[in-house]
């Protein structure tokens, strides 16, 4: 009966990590990796604050949900160790939205404050921070789900 | 917290983040005592050790006068910096030796190990004290020498410009110094014979130099021609007066202080300082020398420059009575024949004495070495050896000398300070004297010199100036500082720049810009030129600071790149002359404005476009604010700003939207309805913004006819949102300025909002809310509307809670301007409805400048931080404005990210670009120049603490917004005590009992204190929401003058104007009284005060006011027929109405928006709005002064 468990535990978090890998993974950092980007491009003048917002924030929330979502899934596999790992993060992005300025559409970003130098070094450093986490963590769960694949 | 960064959690790290020092914490501040300048005698002393070493740099130091008054913009590029450099130190270290005079023999042997220059430590009264006997003894020697430094000047002028124009024939560099005399000594005859000779010395400088040199030639002249004079005595001792300017008058005074010492301690003293100057002196040869190979314009300027510097400064030292130097900077001639006067010489002297003494001064080479290791003996041997060959003139010498000396300009400015602080205190005096007498600003004179002197803010009462507070100002040699922007338009919080980020965080002062750059002028240098001049990497404008490195090439001095000068520049348009590319008006004026070419346009110049949106809901026609409104369009109707092209429109809109098709050839204006406030539409685009001048009688029928349009109407609804997106419809085709009148809270169709204000929560001392927008939709239209260059204006005319802080949004991001009437009524409240006349006024007929953007530049190393004001940041440094309006201020915070070190100067330049109502396309460039320093001690010299105020203000607002109230308010209060912790950490031996602040910040606490009770930030007085929101709004886009004026109103007594002291302005004679403490305790019931809050005007009477003051000025018998509701004072025919009708009428021109007067008995409700203002006394709910006073120190011994 404990085998079983296991065996089914194990094939879930498979799935997850594998779900992780195939989807989530590549995207999330690719995300951080253009919000980096879009900050660097306001910081050196390149574009209008107005417009790198409008194309900034329709992807933060798919961002959000999206780490929401794998945490669900970790959650679903007893995967304690990697929830406890990214729980900080969600809980970082709950905050986060919830403490965005006053703003009718989705989206965290404010063209009027956003050239604000403060908020503009905040921002490239957040970016840089999720972008080291989700490649870590992105190759944290391909070990894992190889680990998994070859000791199955 | 929307903005997470850097907003730390209250108390302790709120401050940290909000000065600018950021989290770097307090006790970093505490530099080893007097170490800060000890730091700075550093480098000298190590010059003097190594001359050869440093040959290079001593140009620098030596150079001090000389290039105090002129250093070449122009000089060599390389040697730019360097010769800033100069500027700055020379003044710094010889200042201090002014103050020599005050120490005595024990503390001298400290002051000998760090300095010399700095050895003026001990307490004046034992100085003072100690003169008498002890001058007499050292008098002899100290004498000469003091003579001859001080005459020094003159033959040093002639060496130095001599050796300039030797210097291209390999003249001998730093390690011979001693031939330098020499061969001066041997072009004497070209030079020194005055008049002609030094015309032809100067004639070189003129080539080199701009305007101002026929200004010196002359004075030059009249100095040489001054110096034969000169008493042969005097001029015998020129040869040790080797050192040029600064160093001399340094030196000289140094040395009469000496007077004051034993024997012993001063000989080796005089020394150090007499080879002091003996590098200084061989010091501007040098640069200059150096200088020549380069270029030869900037070297011939540099030693005029040494020259017209070097006669000055010593002028107020010897004559030793500082307030005579302004009149000394305006005729040099006169205040030399002061000097001369004073040291009662009589005999002339002739210039080949001079010559010799030049010979004589060959004798430096010793000192020279002695330099290295001070031997005491040997420079005295020298003065003697230079005085000696003419054994004439001492004995009649000394008298005049001594006569002269006592009245010493530090000492009476302040007796019985603190002794640690006496260095700092005094180097200041010593720097600004000089540097005042040198610059010609006579005005900073009496303030600047003591910017350092320590202040007990706990004893000192009064610490308010007589009138109001001047800017301070930079410490640059006079030359830069005549070319530098003036304060009105451009003022840094620090004038003095920490060399690094390390010293700004210790300093705990904001580094920030007050700007207000389109200011009405009254003289603006326009310039037409198809190439503007341009640094080709930075894009930075030519300007006065710019270095020429010859006549091809000038240098940038904010990116240091080498560009080329156009053909097209080498030809002066004023001068009719070609190539003097530094005498274009570009490079004379740190301000002027160009006519840019189409290069500068993304579409034709647009035209004037006004659109007024107005509430004719019931709640505003009750008010009765369209009267005024359509009153003053019809007056102003011509004046509107703009050309031929000029369009106007108008909307109206209760719960409804009307249009008024204006349209050209019809009989009358047609209203068009548009009740689909969902979905707005345009119904006719093409009518509703016509020509002014052709419908000009359909738009005055409309004028005429709209205030009696709505009489009776029911609406009570407000659909302001869709009039604003119909008149952004309207707009966006050209672009142009919106003013909206709105009377309540938008209630129908987008952006209707809510009350939020709590009645009940006034007054609460906790939490503030709702001082951040309820929606984003006026903030998105406000962007709309900028990208599409329209600004929108509101006024906003209501009796209840409005919602300003969302409403202000539209302004804010547009680059509009906010005008707020609380409880507005055309008949109930005169007051208000006089002041919307005013404003209106104002607004309709100010310059206006359409599609402009404006961009800051500064020098690499530092970078712009955040920006407040009313705008749109489109990137880290350019603004985006729809419309730019006179009345604009900015702000800028400031960072050093790389270390200023390898330069001694910053510049900061502000372009706006903007479409004028004529349709042309301008560019407004204002440039600030600034030294850099190394020691805390400059920076707080340097501090200016109404930018430092207003800037506090500014990042206090949006603290208050982003965090909450009491964060701001806290931070404020930190960043005094920061502030004033760190000053009082640098300063040593300090008593912590007590509050000491220096003289420049001595007003810090009390603006503060001001800021805290003002409007804005006030906790526990009833404060409505809007009325909050408005003066925050106030303080993130007012300049700073009438910024200052809010914060910090200004109290006169006016019952009793004399004639004394004023002022006459336009053939008026305008009375000044004194500004008067805002406390209770000045008002007298026998009084009549006017307090001059900037926006208005109280006229408090008190009850027992002489009745004949109420008769002639107010117009009524007695103090109980005053009417309570006054606005206006009569036009009596008595000499007290006519001083107090000037005055008043004078106030009210400094400034754009017309105050309106209100007269306040002592039983009006408006009276407290007047006691609120009395910021120095206790409420229920706030600190007194001194209470506030005892907080801060108990939190810096905390």
């Amino acid at each position: 009966m404990g085998y079983w468990e296991g065996i089914l535990c194990e094939g879930d978090e498979a799935l997850a990590q594998g779900a992780q890998r195939s989807c989530g993974c590549p995207w999330i950092p690719e995300s951080a990796q253009g919000q980096i980007i879009a900050f660097d491009e306001l910081k050196t003048d390149y574009k209008n604050p107005i417009d790198q917002c409008n194309t900034l924030n329709p992807l933060v929330l798919p961002e959000y949900l999206i780490h929401a979502f794998f945490c669900v899934m970790f959650l679903c596999a007893a995967e304690w160790l990697t929830l406890g790992l990214n729980m900080p993060l969600l809980a970082y992005h709950i905050w986060r939205y919830m403490s965005r300025p006053v703003m009718s559409g989705p989206g965290l970003y404010d063209p009027t404050t956003i050239m604000n130098a403060d908020i503009l070094a905040y921002c490239q450093k957040e970016g840089w921070c999720k972008l080291a986490f989700y490649l870590l963590s992105f190759f944290y769960y391909l070990y894992g789900m190889i680990y998994v694949l070859v000791s199955s | 917290m929307s903005a997470p960064a850097g907003l730390p959690p209250r108390p302790a790290a709120a401050a940290a983040a909000f000065s600018p020092g950021g989290p770097g914490s307090s006790l970093e501040a505490a530099a080893p005592g007097s170490g800060a300048p000890r730091c700075q005698n550093g480098p000298m002393q190590s010059q003097m050790q190594f001359p050869s070493g440093y040959g290079s740099h001593l140009p620098n130091y030596s150079a001090p006068s000389g290039h105090y008054s002129q250093v070449p913009n122009k000089a060599a590029a390389s040697h730019l910096d360097n010769q800033y450099r100069a500027s700055y130190y020379p003044g710094y270290y010889s200042a201090p030796a002014q103050n020599v005079m005050t120490s005595v023999g024990s503390n001298v042997l400290n002051a000998q190990e760090s300095h010399q220059l700095y050895n003026n430590t001990p307490p004046h009264s034992g100085g003072s004290s100690d003169r008498p006997v002890q001058g007499a003894v050292s008098s002899a020697s100290y004498l000469h020498v003091s003579a001859q430094q001080s005459y020094s000047a003159f033959d040093n002028h002639y060496s130095t410009s001599v050796s300039s124009s030797v210097a291209s024939q390999g003249f001998p560099l730093n390690s011979d110094h001693y031939a330098m005399p020499v061969v001066s000594g041997a072009m004497y005859p070209n030079v020194s014979y005055p008049p002609v000779a030094a015309g032809v010395v100067y004639g070189q400088t003129f080539t080199s130099q701009s305007l101002p040199a026929v200004g010196q030639f002359k004075e030059t002249n009249a100095f040489s021609s001054q110096s034969t004079s000169v008493p042969h005595s005097l001029q015998q001792h020129v040869p040790v007066g080797y050192n040029t300017t600064l160093s001399t008058v340094s030196s000289a005074q140094a040395v009469q202080d000496n007077l004051s010492r034993n024997l012993t301690g001063s000989v080796p003293k005089v020394n150090n300082q007499i080879n002091t100057g003996g590098i200084d002196s061989s010091q501007p040869v040098h640069s200059v020398s150096q200088n020549v190979p380069f270029t030869k314009p900037g070297a011939g300027t540099s030693a005029a420059s040494a020259v017209m510097s070097s006669v000055r400064s010593p002028a107020p030292s010897l004559s030793s009575k500082p307030p005579s130097s302004p009149s000394v900077t305006q005729s040099p001639e006169l205040a030399l024949q002061e000097a001369l006067d004073s040291s009662s010489t009589t005999s002339s002297a002739s210039p080949v004495l001079n010559n010799y003494d030049a010979l004589e001064g060959g004798g430096y080479p010793e000192t020279r070495s002695v330099t290295s290791s001070p031997v005491p003996s040997p420079s005295v041997l020298q003065t003697s050896k230079a005085s000696k060959p003419f054994g004439y003139g001492y004995p009649a010498l000394q008298p005049g000398y001594q006569n002269a000396t006592p009245p010493t300009p530090v000492q009476p400015s302040n007796p019985g300070h603190h002794s640690g602080f006496q260095h700092y205190a005094q180097q200041y005096p010593g720097v600004s004297q000089l540097s005042s007498s040198l610059g010609g600003l006579s005005l900073q004179h009496s303030q600047q010199p003591e910017s350092l002197r320590p202040v007990n803010l706990t004893h000192d009462r009064n610490i308010l100036p007589v009138s109001s507070v001047p800017a301070p100002v930079p410490n640059l040699n006079s030359d830069l500082r005549k070319l530098n922007c003036s304060p009105d338009s451009f003022r840094c919080t620090l004038t003095n720049i920490p060399q690094t980020q390390a010293l700004l965080n210790k300093a705990k002062l904001p580094l920030g810009l007050l700007l207000h750059p389109f200011r009405d002028l009254t003289q603006l240098p326009v310039i037409t030129s198809s190439t503007i001049v341009r640094c080709r990497s930075c894009r930075t404008y030519i300007n006065p600071f710019v270095s020429f490195i010859d006549q091809r090439r000038w240098k940038c001095n904010l990116c240091y790149r080498v560009n080329d000068v156009p053909e097209e520049f080498m030809y002066n348009p004023l001068t009719r002359s070609y190539g003097e590319p530094h005498k274009r008006p570009e490079v004379q004026n740190s301000t002027v404005e160009f006519i840019a070419s189409s290069d500068y346009m993304l579409r034709p110049p647009q035209p004037a476009v006004y659109l007024f949106v107005l509430d004719v809901s019931h709640n505003a026609v009750e008010a009765g604010y369209l009267t005024i409104l359509c009153q003053s369009l019809l007056e102003n109707l011509d004046k509107l700003p703009g050309d031929s092209r000029t369009r106007i429109g108008f909307i109206t809109f209760d719960s409804t939207v009307q249009f008024y098709n204006l349209q050209e050839g019809l009989s009358q204006p047609q209203m068009l309805i548009v009740s689909d406030i969902d979905d707005i539409f345009l119904p006719t685009p093409d009518s509703l913004l016509v020509n002014l001048h052709e419908s000009k009688e359909l738009i005055k029928d409309l004028l005429n006819a709209l205030p009696n349009m709505f009489t009776n109407t029911r609406e009570t609804h407000s659909a302001l949102g869709p009039a604003l997106q119909a008149a952004f419809k309207l707009m966006s085709p050209t672009g142009g300025r919106i003013s909206v009148f709105q009377t309540q809270l938008p209630s129908l169709g987008a952006g209707l909002l809510h009350s939020r204000e709590d009645p009940n929560q006034r007054s609460s001392t906790k939490v503030v809310q709702h001082l951040g927008p309820a929606t984003d939709f006026y903030k998105k239209l406000a962007l709309d509307c900028s990208g599409q260059q329209t600004a929108v204006d509101l006024f906003l005319l209501s009796s209840q809670y409005s919602d300003l802080a969302s409403l202000a949004c539209m302004s804010k991001y547009s680059a509009g301007c906010i005008y707020y009437y609380p409880s507005f009524h055309r008949s109930h409240n005169p007051a208000q409805a006089e002041k919307l006349q005013k404003d209106l006024k104002r607004y309709l007929t100010r310059k206006i400048g359409f599609e402009a953007v404006m961009r800051i530049r500064c020098t690499k190393g530092l970078s712009i931080h955040t920006f407040h004001g009313n705008f749109f940041v489109r990137s880290t440094d350019l603004l985006s404005l729809a419309n730019v309006n006179p009345d604009a201020g900015f702000a800028v915070q400031m960072s050093i990210e790389e270390s200023l070190t390898d330069t001694s100067l910053v510049c900061f330049q502000t372009a706006l670009l903007y479409t004028s109502s004529k349709g042309e396309r301008r560019i407004r460039v204002h440039t600030l120049c600034l030294p850099v320093v190394s020691s805390l001690s400059d920076v707080y010299a340097g501090a200016d603490v109404q930018a430092v105020v207003c800037l506090l203000a500014n990042m206090a607002v949006d603290r208050s917004v982003s965090s909450s109230l009491a964060d701001a308010r806290d931070a404020l209060v930190n960043a005094v005590v920061d502030s004033l912790a760190a000053y009082m950490s640098t300063a040593s031996n300090l008593q912590q009992s007590m509050l000491i602040a220096p003289n420049s910040l001595k007003l810090f606490p009390l603006y503060i204190l001001a800021l805290l009770k003002q409007k804005a930030f006030r906790t526990g007085t009833s404060t409505r929401l809007d009325d909050r929101v408005y003066a925050m709004c106030q303080m993130k886009s007012q300049p700073l003058v009438h910024l200052m004026k809010m914060i910090h109103p200004n109290l006169y007594r006016i019952d009793k104007l004399t004639d004394e002291s004023t002022i006459h302005v336009n053939d008026r004679v305008v009375p000044q009284p004194p500004l008067q403490k805002l406390s209770a305790e000045k008002l007298t019931r026998e009084g009549a005060f006017l307090m001059d809050c900037g926006s208005i005007f109280y006229l408090w009477i008190g009850k027992n006011c002489d009745n004949n003051f109420i008769k002639d000025v107010l117009g009524y018998p007695n103090y109980a027929s005053v009417p309570q509701k006054m606005t206006q004072l009569p036009e009596v025919d008595a000499p007290s109405s006519e001083r107090t009708r000037s005055f008043i009428s004078w106030l009210r021109d400094s400034r754009p928006l017309s105050p309106v007067l209100q007269v306040i008995k002592d039983e009006n409700p408006a009276k407290t709005d007047f006691f609120q203002h009395l910021i120095e006394d206790r409420t229920e709910a706030a600190f007194s002064y001194y209470e506030f006073l005892l907080n801060i120190q108990q939190q810096i011994c905390k």
